[in-house]
C-alpha cells in the first residue's frame, strides 16, 4: 500500500513536504497505524513521531488519517485506509515541531486556565470528601478525558482562537469539574466562562463528538456548561 | 475570562441569548410574511400600503429591522474574529458593519413612517 507522510525538519528543510513510501504489510494483516508507522520508521528511522502506552490511554500519538484525528495505537488499517492509500498528518491547527510531532502548550495553556483540580474551600474532613453513587455518577463521560487534543485540533472554532477559545478537551474538563459534587468554586468557575469567547466560540459542529477516540461527548459538556451559565443569569 | 470591548453585549451568554431571541423574531416575520404574499396572490400596492399603515405592523417591522441588525452584528463580529486576524482591518471591518446596520435601521425607520 502507499503512505503519504507529512514530514518537516526545520533544521534542514524549508518547508513540509510529503513523503510517499510504498510499503508491503506482513502476511497482510490489518495492523494499527502505529505498526504501519513502526514498519516506515525501520525503512527512515529520521521519522519522528509520539508514541508512548500503544493501547490508547496515555494520549500521545494523536495524528491525522486520511483526514480524520484519531489515536494510531487504536486506528487499525481497515478504519482508515481508502483504495489502498493513507495520508499521515500532524494533528492540525497547533504548529509542528518535526514531522507528526506537534507543540501543544497552546492546548495545555487552556486545560490549565480552566483550573483543572477541585477546589473547596470547607474545612477538610477527618476522612475523604464522600460521595453517594449518583453524584459520582455525573462524572461518567468526563473524567475519562486523556487529553490527547483529538478533539480541539478538529475544531474549526479553535483553529481560528487557540488562545482564547477553551476548547471541547478544555471545556469537557471544565464541566467534569463544574458537576462535581465536591467542589465549592461553581461560580467562579462560571464567571471565568461567560465571555464571547471562551465557550461560546462552540458552534456545536461536533467534530470533537466524531473524532474523541475515547467515544466521549464534548458538545453535551458544552450545553451543560451553557445551562448552568443561563441558570445563574436569569 | 477573556475581554473583548466590540462583541454585542461583552457577556458570551447575552450574545447567545440575544442571537437566538432575534432568531425567533426574524423567523416570525418570514413566515408571517410569505404567508402574506401567499394569501394574496393579487397584491397591489393599495393593499400593500394599507398593510403597513397599522401601527401594529409597524412595531413588528421595526422589531424585525433591530432585530436583523442585532443577529447579524453577532454574527459578522464572531466571522471577523475568526477569519480576520490584523486588528486594524478587523477593525474597519467591524466599523463598516456597524455603520451599515445603523444606516439601515434610520432608512427602515424612513420608510415605514415615510409612507
Amino acid at each position: 500500500m502507499l503512505v503519504s507522510v507529512y514530514r518537516y525538519n526545520p533544521e534542514i528543510d524549508d518547508a513540509p513536504y510529503m513523503q510517499d513510501v510504498h510499503i508491503d504489510i506482513p502476511g497482510g494483516k490489518d495492523i494499527m497505524v502505529l505498526d504501519l508507522l513502526q514498519l516506515l520508521k525501520e525503512k527512515d528511522a529520521t521519522l519522528a513521531y509520539r508514541r508512548s502506552c500503544r493501547e490508547g490511554v496515555c494520549g500521545s500519538d494523536g495524528m491525522n488519517m486520511n483526514g480524520k484525528n484519531g489515536l494510531a495505537c487504536i486506528t487499525p488499517l481497515s478504519e482508515v485506509v481508502e483504495n489502498d492509500k493513507l495520508v499521515l498528518r500532524p494533528l492540525p491547527g497547533l504548529p509542528v515541531i518535526r514531522d507528526l510531532v506537534i507543540d501543544m502548550t497552546q492546548f495545555y495553556k487552556q486545560y490549565e486556565k480552566i483550573k483543572p483540580f477541585l477546589i473547596n474551600d470547607t474545612p477538610a474532613p477527618a476522612i475523604e470528601r464522600l460521595q453517594s453513587p449518583e453524584e459520582r455518577a455525573e462524572l461518567d463521560g468526563l473524567y475519562e478525558c486523556i487529553l490527547c487534543a483529538c478533539c480541539s485540533t478538529s475544531c474549526p472554532s479553535f483553529w481560528w482562537n487557540p488562545d482564547k477559545f477553551v476548547g471541547p478537551s478544555g471545556l469537557l474538563q471544565a464541566y467534569r469539574f463544574l458537576a462535581d459534587s465536591r467542589d465549592t468554586a461553581t461560580k467562579e468557575r462560571l464567571a471565568e466562562l461567560d465571555d464571547p469567547f471562551s465557550v461560546f466560540r462552540c458552534h456545536g459542529i461536533m467534530n470533537c463528538v466524531s473524532v474523541c477516540p475515547k467515544g466521549l461527548n464534548p458538545t453535551k459538556a458544552i450545553g451543560k456548561i451553557r445551562n448552568m451559565l443561563i441558570q445563574q443569569a436569569t | 475570562m477573556v475581554t473583548s470591548i466590540t462583541s454585542f453585549g461583552r457577556s458570551g451568554l447575552y450574545d447567545w441569548m440575544m442571537q437566538r431571541v432575534t432568531a425567533l423574531v426574524l423567523l416570525t416575520y418570514t413566515v408571517f410574511m410569505i404567508g402574506y404574499l401567499l394569501l394574496n396572490p393579487d397584491l397591489g400596492y393599495e393593499q400593500w400600503k394599507e398593510l403597513f399603515n397599522g401601527t401594529v405592523m409597524r412595531i413588528y417591522t421595526l422589531l424585525a429591522i433591530l432585530s436583523m441588525v442585532a443577529h447579524a452584528w453577532i454574527g459578522m463580529w464572531s466571522v471577523s474574529t475568526d477569519y480576520i486576524k490584523p486588528t486594524g482591518a478587523r477593525f474597519v471591518f467591524q466599523s463598516a458593519c456597524g455603520l451599515l446596520a445603523f444606516i439601515y435601521v434610520v432608512w427602515g425607520v424612513q420608510i415605514l413612517w415615510g409612507i
